[in-house]
Protein backbone atom coordinates (compact mmCIF):
# COMPACT_ATOMS: atom_id res chain seq x y z
CA UNK A 1 0.00 0.00 0.00
CA UNK A 2 2.81 2.06 0.60
CA UNK A 3 4.46 1.98 -2.68
CA UNK A 4 1.02 3.27 -4.08
CA UNK A 5 1.11 6.58 -2.32
CA UNK A 6 4.06 7.65 -3.88
CA UNK A 7 5.15 10.48 -5.22
CA UNK A 8 3.52 10.50 -8.80
CA UNK A 9 0.40 9.23 -7.71
CA UNK A 10 0.16 12.93 -5.42
CA UNK A 11 0.92 14.31 -8.52
CA UNK A 12 -1.97 13.06 -10.27
CA UNK A 13 -4.14 13.50 -7.32
CA UNK A 14 -2.63 17.44 -7.48
CA UNK A 15 -3.51 17.82 -11.38
CA UNK A 16 -6.73 16.16 -10.83
CA UNK A 17 -7.34 19.37 -8.38
CA UNK A 18 -6.33 21.79 -11.12
CA UNK A 19 -8.52 19.82 -13.71
CA UNK A 20 -11.28 20.13 -11.29
CA UNK A 21 -11.37 23.56 -10.80
CA UNK A 22 -11.55 24.24 -14.79
CA UNK A 23 -14.03 21.86 -15.17
CA UNK A 24 -16.12 23.80 -12.18
CA UNK A 25 -15.78 26.98 -14.26
CA UNK A 26 -16.47 25.06 -17.89
CA UNK A 27 -19.75 23.72 -16.08
CA UNK A 28 -20.65 27.10 -14.38
CA UNK A 29 -22.70 28.58 -17.06
CA UNK A 30 -24.29 25.75 -18.52
CA UNK A 31 -25.83 25.07 -14.96
CA UNK A 32 -26.90 28.56 -14.51
CA UNK A 33 -28.88 28.78 -17.56
CA UNK A 34 -30.58 25.33 -16.62
CA UNK A 35 -31.21 26.60 -13.33
CA UNK A 36 -32.77 29.63 -14.21
CA UNK A 37 -34.28 29.46 -17.54
CA UNK A 38 -35.03 25.77 -17.51
CA UNK A 39 -33.08 25.37 -20.88
CA UNK A 40 -30.15 22.91 -21.83
CA UNK A 41 -27.75 25.06 -23.92
CA UNK A 42 -26.59 21.94 -26.01
CA UNK A 43 -24.07 23.90 -27.86
CA UNK A 44 -22.44 25.54 -24.83
CA UNK A 45 -18.93 23.89 -25.87
CA UNK A 46 -19.36 25.54 -29.00
CA UNK A 47 -19.66 28.91 -27.92
CA UNK A 48 -16.80 28.28 -26.22
CA UNK A 49 -15.12 27.17 -29.48
CA UNK A 50 -15.81 30.53 -30.56
CA UNK A 51 -14.27 32.33 -27.96
CA UNK A 52 -11.01 30.18 -28.67
CA UNK A 53 -11.00 30.98 -32.30
CA UNK A 54 -12.05 35.27 -31.28
CA UNK A 55 -8.54 34.65 -28.63
CA UNK A 56 -6.49 33.04 -31.52
CA UNK A 57 -7.54 35.61 -34.17
CA UNK A 58 -6.86 39.15 -32.11
CA UNK A 59 -3.83 37.48 -30.25
CA UNK A 60 -2.58 35.80 -33.53
CA UNK A 61 -3.31 37.48 -36.68
CA UNK A 62 -3.87 41.13 -35.31
CA UNK A 63 -1.70 41.41 -32.46
CA UNK A 64 -3.70 42.66 -29.63
CA UNK A 65 -2.20 42.20 -26.02
CA UNK A 66 -3.40 38.53 -24.91
CA UNK A 67 -5.34 40.19 -21.86
CA UNK A 68 -7.20 42.32 -24.11
CA UNK A 69 -7.91 39.81 -27.10
CA UNK A 70 -9.49 37.32 -23.89
CA UNK A 71 -11.58 40.67 -22.55
CA UNK A 72 -12.97 40.73 -26.19
CA UNK A 73 -13.44 37.42 -26.63
CA UNK A 74 -15.52 37.25 -23.18
CA UNK A 75 -17.57 40.22 -24.64
CA UNK A 76 -17.99 38.41 -28.04
CA UNK A 77 -19.31 35.17 -26.09
CA UNK A 78 -21.28 37.31 -23.31
CA UNK A 79 -23.15 38.78 -27.13
CA UNK A 80 -23.41 35.41 -28.24
CA UNK A 81 -25.05 34.11 -25.59
CA UNK A 82 -27.77 36.82 -25.88
CA UNK A 83 -28.14 36.26 -29.23
CA UNK A 84 -28.94 32.85 -28.77
CA UNK A 85 -31.21 33.57 -25.82
CA UNK A 86 -33.26 36.45 -28.32
CA UNK A 87 -33.13 34.60 -31.51
CA UNK A 88 -33.51 30.84 -30.98
CA UNK A 89 -34.58 30.21 -26.93
CA UNK A 90 -37.22 32.69 -26.52
CA UNK A 91 -39.26 31.88 -29.22
CA UNK A 92 -39.18 28.24 -27.78
CA UNK A 93 -39.17 28.99 -24.26
CA UNK A 94 -43.08 27.49 -23.73
CA UNK A 95 -42.56 24.63 -26.34
CA UNK A 96 -41.77 21.13 -25.79
CA UNK A 97 -38.29 20.53 -23.43
CA UNK A 98 -37.60 18.56 -26.56
CA UNK A 99 -38.01 20.83 -29.18
CA UNK A 100 -35.73 23.13 -26.92
CA UNK A 101 -33.18 20.66 -27.04
CA UNK A 102 -33.36 20.19 -30.85
CA UNK A 103 -33.10 23.85 -31.64
CA UNK A 104 -29.65 24.56 -29.37
CA UNK A 105 -28.41 20.89 -31.47
CA UNK A 106 -29.37 22.49 -34.35
CA UNK A 107 -27.42 25.61 -33.36
CA UNK A 108 -24.45 23.01 -32.72
CA UNK A 109 -23.98 21.57 -35.89
CA UNK A 110 -24.53 25.13 -37.49
CA UNK A 111 -21.33 26.85 -35.34
CA UNK A 112 -19.43 23.98 -36.23
CA UNK A 113 -20.33 23.77 -39.56
CA UNK A 114 -19.62 27.54 -39.92
CA UNK A 115 -16.40 27.36 -38.12
CA UNK A 116 -15.11 24.79 -40.53
CA UNK A 117 -16.19 27.11 -44.05
CA UNK A 118 -14.34 30.48 -41.80
CA UNK A 119 -11.33 28.77 -40.07
CA UNK A 120 -11.02 25.31 -42.22
CA UNK A 121 -10.21 22.24 -40.04
CA UNK A 122 -6.42 22.68 -38.84
CA UNK A 123 -5.67 22.70 -35.38
CA UNK A 124 -4.64 26.46 -34.25
CA UNK A 125 -2.99 27.16 -30.98
CA UNK A 126 -1.48 30.77 -29.43
CA UNK A 127 2.28 29.23 -29.85
CA UNK A 128 2.63 30.38 -26.17
CA UNK A 129 5.37 28.32 -24.45
CA UNK A 130 4.22 28.42 -21.11
CA UNK A 131 6.83 27.48 -18.08
CA UNK A 132 5.96 24.12 -16.23
CA UNK A 133 6.69 24.81 -12.18
CA UNK A 134 8.74 21.93 -10.41
CA UNK A 135 8.33 21.00 -6.75
CA UNK A 136 10.46 18.29 -6.13
CA UNK A 137 9.88 15.38 -8.45
CA UNK A 138 6.60 16.84 -9.35
CA UNK A 139 5.49 18.96 -12.41
CA UNK A 140 2.64 21.28 -13.07
CA UNK A 141 1.62 22.95 -15.82
CA UNK A 142 1.82 26.56 -15.70
CA UNK A 143 -1.43 26.87 -18.08
CA UNK A 144 -3.22 24.65 -15.62
CA UNK A 145 -2.01 26.71 -12.81
CA UNK A 146 -3.64 29.36 -14.18
CA UNK A 147 -6.64 28.42 -14.89
CA UNK A 148 -6.96 26.80 -11.32
CA UNK A 149 -6.87 29.89 -10.27
CA UNK A 150 -8.78 31.87 -12.80
CA UNK A 151 -11.67 29.48 -12.59
CA UNK A 152 -11.63 29.68 -8.15
CA UNK A 153 -11.71 33.51 -8.94
CA UNK A 154 -14.81 33.14 -11.30
CA UNK A 155 -16.64 30.39 -9.44
CA UNK A 156 -16.31 32.85 -6.39
CA UNK A 157 -16.85 35.80 -8.62
CA UNK A 158 -20.56 34.57 -9.83
CA UNK A 159 -21.13 33.58 -6.16
CA UNK A 160 -20.76 37.38 -4.72
CA UNK A 161 -22.87 38.29 -7.82
CA UNK A 162 -25.92 36.08 -7.24
CA UNK A 163 -25.92 36.62 -3.49
CA UNK A 164 -25.06 40.63 -2.96
CA UNK A 165 -26.63 42.07 -6.00
CA UNK A 166 -30.47 42.77 -6.57
CA UNK A 167 -30.13 41.48 -10.16
CA UNK A 168 -27.88 38.65 -8.49
CA UNK A 169 -30.92 38.05 -6.16
CA UNK A 170 -33.36 38.79 -9.14
CA UNK A 171 -31.87 35.47 -10.74
CA UNK A 172 -32.00 33.08 -8.29
CA UNK A 173 -35.59 34.32 -7.89
CA UNK A 174 -36.92 33.71 -11.01
CA UNK A 175 -35.81 30.55 -10.55
CA UNK A 176 -37.93 29.91 -7.75
CA UNK A 177 -41.39 31.47 -9.29
CA UNK A 178 -41.46 33.20 -12.81
CA UNK A 179 -45.11 34.54 -12.78
CA UNK A 180 -44.56 36.65 -9.58
CA UNK A 181 -42.00 38.83 -10.70
CA UNK A 182 -43.59 41.41 -12.35
CA UNK A 183 -44.85 42.28 -8.86
CA UNK A 184 -41.74 42.87 -8.10
CA UNK A 185 -41.12 45.45 -10.50
CA UNK A 186 -38.94 42.83 -12.57
CA UNK A 187 -39.15 42.19 -15.82
CA UNK A 188 -38.65 38.58 -16.70
CA UNK A 189 -37.48 38.90 -20.00
CA UNK A 190 -34.79 41.22 -19.28
CA UNK A 191 -33.64 38.83 -16.05
CA UNK A 192 -33.68 35.90 -18.95
CA UNK A 193 -31.17 38.05 -21.45
CA UNK A 194 -29.06 39.18 -18.52
CA UNK A 195 -29.17 35.25 -17.73
CA UNK A 196 -27.83 34.75 -20.61
CA UNK A 197 -25.42 37.04 -21.45
CA UNK A 198 -23.20 35.81 -18.24
CA UNK A 199 -24.01 32.26 -19.02
CA UNK A 200 -22.19 33.28 -22.37
CA UNK A 201 -19.38 35.48 -20.81
CA UNK A 202 -18.44 32.57 -18.34
CA UNK A 203 -18.08 30.07 -21.48
CA UNK A 204 -15.96 33.12 -22.94
CA UNK A 205 -13.97 32.77 -20.09
CA UNK A 206 -13.68 28.93 -20.35
CA UNK A 207 -12.65 29.50 -23.61
CA UNK A 208 -9.67 31.83 -22.73
CA UNK A 209 -9.03 29.20 -19.93
CA UNK A 210 -8.49 26.62 -22.59
CA UNK A 211 -7.26 27.88 -25.32
CA UNK A 212 -4.14 28.56 -22.65
CA UNK A 213 -3.94 24.69 -22.59
CA UNK A 214 -5.82 22.98 -26.42
CA UNK A 215 -5.38 23.79 -30.03
CA UNK A 216 -8.61 24.94 -30.85
CA UNK A 217 -10.63 23.37 -34.32
CA UNK A 218 -13.62 23.20 -35.18
CA UNK A 219 -15.31 20.06 -33.41
CA UNK A 220 -13.41 20.89 -30.27
CA UNK A 221 -16.96 21.24 -28.87
CA UNK A 222 -16.92 17.45 -28.58
CA UNK A 223 -13.86 16.99 -26.75
CA UNK A 224 -15.35 19.21 -23.64
CA UNK A 225 -19.45 19.25 -24.44
CA UNK A 226 -20.07 15.56 -23.52
CA UNK A 227 -17.61 16.22 -20.35
CA UNK A 228 -18.93 19.22 -18.74
CA UNK A 229 -23.01 18.68 -19.42
CA UNK A 230 -22.08 14.97 -17.31
CA UNK A 231 -20.92 17.04 -14.48
CA UNK A 232 -23.80 19.19 -14.50
CA UNK A 233 -25.93 16.04 -14.44
CA UNK A 234 -23.45 14.36 -12.13
CA UNK A 235 -24.32 17.48 -9.74
CA UNK A 236 -27.77 17.66 -10.33
CA UNK A 237 -28.57 19.84 -13.33
CA UNK A 238 -29.04 23.29 -12.24
CA UNK A 239 -27.73 22.93 -8.40
CA UNK A 240 -24.45 24.99 -9.13
CA UNK A 241 -22.91 23.90 -5.88
CA UNK A 242 -23.43 20.29 -6.69
CA UNK A 243 -22.20 21.43 -10.29
CA UNK A 244 -18.88 22.46 -8.43
CA UNK A 245 -18.25 19.41 -6.53
CA UNK A 246 -18.57 16.64 -8.94
CA UNK A 247 -16.39 18.63 -11.29
CA UNK A 248 -13.43 17.73 -9.12
CA UNK A 249 -15.27 14.00 -8.59
CA UNK A 250 -15.22 13.44 -12.61
CA UNK A 251 -11.85 15.21 -12.39
CA UNK A 252 -10.12 13.14 -9.91
CA UNK A 253 -11.80 9.95 -11.93
CA UNK A 254 -9.87 10.77 -15.09
CA UNK A 255 -6.63 11.65 -13.39
CA UNK A 256 -5.89 8.35 -10.66
CA UNK A 257 -7.32 6.47 -13.75
CA UNK A 258 -4.95 7.94 -15.79
CA UNK A 259 -2.04 7.67 -13.61
CA UNK A 260 -3.21 3.71 -12.75
CA UNK A 261 -3.65 3.03 -16.50
CA UNK A 262 -3.57 5.23 -19.43
CA UNK A 263 -5.07 8.17 -19.69
CA UNK A 264 -8.38 6.92 -22.02
CA UNK A 265 -8.49 4.89 -19.24
CA UNK A 266 -8.97 7.44 -16.94
CA UNK A 267 -11.76 8.62 -19.08
CA UNK A 268 -13.45 5.42 -19.64
CA UNK A 269 -13.49 4.77 -15.48
CA UNK A 270 -14.61 8.43 -15.29
CA UNK A 271 -17.94 7.81 -17.35
CA UNK A 272 -18.29 4.30 -15.85
CA UNK A 273 -18.49 6.07 -13.01
CA UNK A 274 -21.02 8.59 -14.13
CA UNK A 275 -23.21 5.88 -15.37
CA UNK A 276 -23.11 3.99 -12.18
CA UNK A 277 -23.58 7.36 -10.51
CA UNK A 278 -26.91 7.64 -12.49
CA UNK A 279 -28.16 4.63 -11.11
CA UNK A 280 -27.56 4.82 -7.57
CA UNK A 281 -28.64 8.67 -7.83
CA UNK A 282 -30.32 9.50 -10.51
CA UNK A 283 -31.38 13.33 -9.56
CA UNK A 284 -27.58 13.91 -9.33
CA UNK A 285 -25.06 12.69 -6.35
CA UNK A 286 -26.02 15.86 -4.59
CA UNK A 287 -29.77 16.49 -4.92
CA UNK A 288 -31.14 17.42 -1.99
CA UNK B 1 -56.38 57.63 -6.46
CA UNK B 2 -57.42 54.36 -7.97
CA UNK B 3 -60.53 53.94 -10.56
CA UNK B 4 -62.13 51.04 -12.44
CA UNK B 5 -64.52 51.87 -15.01
CA UNK B 6 -66.33 49.14 -16.53
CA UNK B 7 -63.36 46.89 -16.71
CA UNK B 8 -64.13 43.58 -18.12
CA UNK B 9 -61.12 40.41 -18.39
CA UNK B 10 -61.49 37.07 -19.64
CA UNK B 11 -59.37 34.13 -19.86
CA UNK B 12 -59.73 32.69 -23.53
CA UNK B 13 -63.30 32.33 -24.20
CA UNK B 14 -64.17 32.60 -20.10
CA UNK B 15 -65.41 36.08 -18.84
CA UNK B 16 -64.38 36.47 -15.06
CA UNK B 17 -65.56 40.37 -14.58
CA UNK B 18 -68.26 42.14 -16.27
CA UNK B 19 -68.09 45.80 -16.07
CA UNK B 20 -66.80 46.26 -12.91
CA UNK B 21 -66.26 50.35 -12.02
CA UNK B 22 -64.63 50.28 -8.11
CA UNK B 23 -62.84 53.59 -7.00
CA UNK B 24 -59.98 53.82 -4.26
CA UNK B 25 -59.59 57.15 -2.59
CA UNK B 26 -56.27 57.93 -0.69
CA UNK B 27 -55.91 56.93 2.85
CA UNK B 28 -58.96 54.64 2.42
CA UNK B 29 -58.98 50.79 3.45
CA UNK B 30 -61.58 49.09 0.85
CA UNK B 31 -62.34 45.21 0.81
CA UNK B 32 -63.75 43.67 -2.00
CA UNK B 33 -65.90 40.52 -0.67
CA UNK B 34 -67.82 37.66 -2.56
CA UNK B 35 -67.83 33.91 -2.60
CA UNK B 36 -65.07 31.56 -3.92
CA UNK B 37 -64.76 31.69 -8.07
CA UNK B 38 -66.32 35.33 -7.98
CA UNK B 39 -63.41 37.03 -9.76
CA UNK B 40 -61.76 38.82 -6.77
CA UNK B 41 -58.22 37.99 -7.59
CA UNK B 42 -58.74 38.31 -10.99
CA UNK B 43 -59.79 42.02 -9.99
CA UNK B 44 -56.64 42.78 -8.40
CA UNK B 45 -54.32 41.23 -10.97
CA UNK B 46 -56.19 43.06 -13.66
CA UNK B 47 -54.74 46.22 -11.67
CA UNK B 48 -51.32 45.05 -11.33
CA UNK B 49 -51.59 44.40 -14.78
CA UNK B 50 -50.80 40.61 -14.33
CA UNK B 51 -53.89 40.39 -16.71
CA UNK B 52 -54.57 42.61 -19.21
CA UNK B 53 -58.28 44.01 -19.11
CA UNK B 54 -60.22 43.26 -22.35
CA UNK B 55 -62.63 46.25 -22.45
CA UNK B 56 -62.66 49.48 -19.80
CA UNK B 57 -60.55 52.24 -18.20
CA UNK B 58 -58.06 51.81 -15.76
CA UNK B 59 -56.61 54.85 -13.56
CA UNK B 60 -53.94 55.50 -11.14
CA UNK B 61 -53.51 59.24 -9.97
CA UNK B 62 -54.69 60.66 -12.80
CA UNK B 63 -52.55 58.29 -15.13
CA UNK B 64 -53.98 55.50 -17.88
CA UNK B 65 -52.76 52.75 -16.66
CA UNK B 66 -54.28 50.61 -19.68
CA UNK B 67 -50.61 50.70 -21.81
CA UNK B 68 -48.53 50.60 -18.39
CA UNK B 69 -46.70 46.81 -18.42
CA UNK B 70 -46.94 44.69 -15.44
CA UNK B 71 -43.47 45.36 -14.59
CA UNK B 72 -43.62 49.22 -14.03
CA UNK B 73 -46.98 48.96 -12.04
CA UNK B 74 -44.90 48.76 -8.54
CA UNK B 75 -42.68 52.05 -9.50
CA UNK B 76 -46.33 53.72 -10.05
CA UNK B 77 -46.66 53.13 -6.34
CA UNK B 78 -49.19 50.28 -6.25
CA UNK B 79 -47.80 46.82 -4.39
CA UNK B 80 -49.73 43.14 -4.54
CA UNK B 81 -49.38 40.75 -2.07
CA UNK B 82 -50.76 37.91 -3.99
CA UNK B 83 -53.07 34.80 -3.19
CA UNK B 84 -51.20 32.58 -1.11
CA UNK B 85 -48.27 35.01 -0.93
CA UNK B 86 -46.00 33.25 -3.38
CA UNK B 87 -42.23 34.10 -1.44
CA UNK B 88 -39.28 32.55 -3.01
CA UNK B 89 -38.73 29.66 -0.79
CA UNK B 90 -35.23 29.32 -1.16
CA UNK B 91 -34.57 32.91 -0.72
CA UNK B 92 -34.09 34.26 2.93
CA UNK B 93 -36.28 36.13 4.81
CA UNK B 94 -34.55 39.34 3.83
CA UNK B 95 -33.46 38.54 0.69
CA UNK B 96 -37.57 38.21 -0.75
CA UNK B 97 -37.43 41.89 1.26
CA UNK B 98 -34.72 42.82 -1.00
CA UNK B 99 -36.95 41.66 -4.06
CA UNK B 100 -40.09 43.87 -2.86
CA UNK B 101 -37.59 47.13 -2.64
CA UNK B 102 -35.83 46.05 -6.28
CA UNK B 103 -36.95 48.99 -8.51
CA UNK B 104 -34.03 51.44 -8.79
CA UNK B 105 -36.08 54.59 -6.98
CA UNK B 106 -36.43 52.05 -4.10
CA UNK B 107 -32.58 50.60 -3.92
CA UNK B 108 -31.44 54.20 -1.85
CA UNK B 109 -34.04 53.89 1.09
CA UNK B 110 -33.72 49.79 1.41
CA UNK B 111 -32.36 50.03 5.15
CA UNK B 112 -34.56 52.47 6.26
CA UNK B 113 -37.53 50.66 4.98
CA UNK B 114 -35.94 47.43 5.85
CA UNK B 115 -36.39 49.11 9.58
CA UNK B 116 -40.22 50.07 9.17
CA UNK B 117 -41.02 46.37 8.19
CA UNK B 118 -39.21 44.90 11.15
CA UNK B 119 -40.31 47.56 13.55
CA UNK B 120 -43.66 46.22 12.06
CA UNK B 121 -42.97 42.47 12.06
CA UNK B 122 -40.17 41.39 15.06
CA UNK B 123 -40.95 37.81 14.25
CA UNK B 124 -39.26 38.52 10.34
CA UNK B 125 -36.07 40.26 12.08
CA UNK B 126 -35.34 37.35 14.47
CA UNK B 127 -35.52 34.57 11.21
CA UNK B 128 -34.59 36.88 8.68
CA UNK B 129 -31.40 34.75 7.91
CA UNK B 130 -33.58 31.66 7.22
CA UNK B 131 -35.23 30.95 3.98
CA UNK B 132 -38.89 31.83 3.40
CA UNK B 133 -39.99 27.88 2.67
CA UNK B 134 -39.27 27.23 6.35
CA UNK B 135 -41.56 30.29 7.97
CA UNK B 136 -44.82 29.12 9.84
CA UNK B 137 -48.39 29.81 7.28
CA UNK B 138 -48.57 33.31 9.66
CA UNK B 139 -44.86 34.34 9.16
CA UNK B 140 -45.22 33.88 5.49
CA UNK B 141 -47.80 36.14 5.28
CA UNK B 142 -45.90 38.42 7.53
CA UNK B 143 -43.31 38.22 5.05
CA UNK B 144 -45.14 38.63 1.64
CA UNK B 145 -47.00 41.88 3.42
CA UNK B 146 -43.88 42.70 4.70
CA UNK B 147 -42.16 42.60 0.81
CA UNK B 148 -45.12 44.51 -0.40
CA UNK B 149 -44.16 47.59 1.90
CA UNK B 150 -40.30 47.90 0.77
CA UNK B 151 -41.24 50.22 -2.15
CA UNK B 152 -43.27 52.19 -0.15
CA UNK B 153 -46.26 51.80 -1.93
CA UNK B 154 -48.76 54.48 -2.20
CA UNK B 155 -51.45 51.70 -2.69
CA UNK B 156 -51.19 47.82 -1.24
CA UNK B 157 -53.57 45.41 -2.82
CA UNK B 158 -53.99 42.48 -0.21
CA UNK B 159 -55.49 39.05 -1.71
CA UNK B 160 -56.94 36.64 1.12
CA UNK B 161 -54.20 37.34 3.58
CA UNK B 162 -55.71 35.42 6.47
CA UNK B 163 -56.82 32.73 4.39
CA UNK B 164 -54.92 29.23 5.22
CA UNK B 165 -53.98 30.18 8.68
CA UNK B 166 -55.35 28.87 12.36
CA UNK B 167 -57.81 31.48 14.24
CA UNK B 168 -55.14 32.72 16.45
CA UNK B 169 -53.32 34.03 13.43
CA UNK B 170 -56.21 35.25 11.61
CA UNK B 171 -56.60 37.37 14.67
CA UNK B 172 -52.88 38.66 14.42
CA UNK B 173 -53.04 39.29 10.87
CA UNK B 174 -55.95 41.14 11.02
CA UNK B 175 -54.68 43.07 13.64
CA UNK B 176 -51.58 43.93 11.52
CA UNK B 177 -53.92 44.79 8.66
CA UNK B 178 -55.84 47.32 11.17
CA UNK B 179 -52.01 49.14 11.88
CA UNK B 180 -51.30 49.26 8.39
CA UNK B 181 -54.52 51.27 8.05
CA UNK B 182 -54.15 53.59 10.55
CA UNK B 183 -49.93 53.89 9.69
CA UNK B 184 -51.78 56.05 6.97
CA UNK B 185 -51.13 53.20 3.75
CA UNK B 186 -54.54 52.91 1.51
CA UNK B 187 -55.79 49.37 1.23
CA UNK B 188 -57.44 47.23 -1.35
CA UNK B 189 -58.07 44.11 0.20
CA UNK B 190 -60.17 40.60 -0.91
CA UNK B 191 -61.31 38.46 1.80
CA UNK B 192 -63.73 35.34 2.09
CA UNK B 193 -63.57 36.47 5.83
CA UNK B 194 -66.65 38.73 5.53
CA UNK B 195 -67.15 39.39 9.54
CA UNK B 196 -63.48 40.48 10.21
CA UNK B 197 -62.64 42.14 7.10
CA UNK B 198 -65.79 44.54 7.57
CA UNK B 199 -64.54 45.43 11.16
CA UNK B 200 -61.29 47.41 9.70
CA UNK B 201 -62.34 48.02 5.99
CA UNK B 202 -64.11 51.18 5.90
CA UNK B 203 -66.11 50.59 2.52
CA UNK B 204 -66.44 47.63 0.86
CA UNK B 205 -67.79 46.19 -2.37
CA UNK B 206 -69.51 42.62 -2.79
CA UNK B 207 -68.31 40.87 -6.16
CA UNK B 208 -70.27 37.87 -7.30
CA UNK B 209 -69.77 36.02 -10.82
CA UNK B 210 -67.69 38.73 -11.80
CA UNK B 211 -69.94 41.38 -11.02
CA UNK B 212 -70.62 44.15 -8.34
CA UNK B 213 -73.50 43.15 -6.37
CA UNK B 214 -73.26 45.88 -3.53
CA UNK B 215 -71.33 48.29 -2.30
CA UNK B 216 -71.33 50.77 0.78
CA UNK B 217 -69.80 51.54 3.76
CA UNK B 218 -68.94 48.64 5.57
CA UNK B 219 -71.43 48.86 8.23
CA UNK B 220 -74.24 49.11 6.15
CA UNK B 221 -72.98 46.50 4.02
CA UNK B 222 -73.45 44.42 7.27
CA UNK B 223 -76.87 45.39 8.15
CA UNK B 224 -78.02 44.32 4.80
CA UNK B 225 -81.02 41.54 5.45
CA UNK B 226 -79.43 40.15 1.74
CA UNK B 227 -75.96 40.00 2.35
CA UNK B 228 -76.20 38.57 6.14
CA UNK B 229 -78.37 35.87 4.38
CA UNK B 230 -76.77 35.31 1.50
CA UNK B 231 -73.18 35.86 2.07
CA UNK B 232 -72.82 35.15 6.00
CA UNK B 233 -75.77 32.53 6.31
CA UNK B 234 -77.47 34.00 9.41
N1 LIG C 1 -55.77 31.34 -15.34
C1 LIG C 1 -57.10 31.10 -15.47
N2 LIG C 1 -57.57 30.53 -16.58
C2 LIG C 1 -58.89 30.28 -16.75
N3 LIG C 1 -59.83 30.60 -15.83
C3 LIG C 1 -59.43 31.18 -14.69
C4 LIG C 1 -58.04 31.45 -14.45
N4 LIG C 1 -57.94 32.04 -13.24
C5 LIG C 1 -59.19 32.10 -12.75
N5 LIG C 1 -60.09 31.59 -13.60
C6 LIG C 1 -61.54 31.54 -13.41
O1 LIG C 1 -62.02 32.86 -13.20
C7 LIG C 1 -62.99 32.88 -12.18
C8 LIG C 1 -62.58 33.88 -11.12
O2 LIG C 1 -61.40 33.40 -10.48
P1 LIG C 1 -60.72 34.20 -9.30
O3 LIG C 1 -59.50 33.47 -8.95
O4 LIG C 1 -60.58 35.62 -9.69
O5 LIG C 1 -61.82 34.07 -8.15
P2 LIG C 1 -61.70 34.45 -6.62
O6 LIG C 1 -62.86 35.29 -6.31
O7 LIG C 1 -60.37 35.00 -6.31
O8 LIG C 1 -61.88 33.03 -5.93
P3 LIG C 1 -61.27 32.50 -4.55
O9 LIG C 1 -62.07 33.09 -3.47
O10 LIG C 1 -61.45 31.01 -4.63
O11 LIG C 1 -59.82 32.89 -4.50
C9 LIG C 1 -63.13 31.45 -11.66
O12 LIG C 1 -64.25 30.87 -12.23
C10 LIG C 1 -61.88 30.77 -12.16
O13 LIG C 1 -62.14 29.42 -12.45
MG1 LIG D 1 -58.82 34.43 -5.10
Amino acid sequence: MTELLDIYLLEAVLNGLLLGGLFALLSLGLNLIFGVIDVVWICYAELMMCGMYAVYYLYVQFHWPLALAMLAAIGIVALLGFLLHQFVIRPVLAAEPINQLLVTGGVLFFLQAAATLAFGIDFRNLGLALPALRVGDMSFSAARLIAFGVALLGVLGLFLFLNRTYVGTAIRAISQDRAVMPLMGVSGPRIFAITSALGGALAGLGACLLVLQYDVHPAIGLSFGPIVFLICVLGGLGNLLGGFAAAFVFAQFISIGGYFFAIEWGYVIAFAFFIAAMFWRPRGLFSR
Amino acid sequence: MLSLERVSARYGAFQALFDVSLQVNAGESVAVIGPNGAGKTTLLRVISKLVEPHDGELRFESEDLNPVPAHEVLARGIAHVPENRRLFPRLTVEENLRMGGFPRFCRPRFAERLEVAYALFPRLKERRRQPAGTLSGGEQQMCAIARALMSDPKLLLLDEPSAGLSPVMVQAIFELVRRICAEGYTVLIVEQNIRQVLKVASRAYLLDAGRIKAKGPSQELLQSEEIRRTYLGL
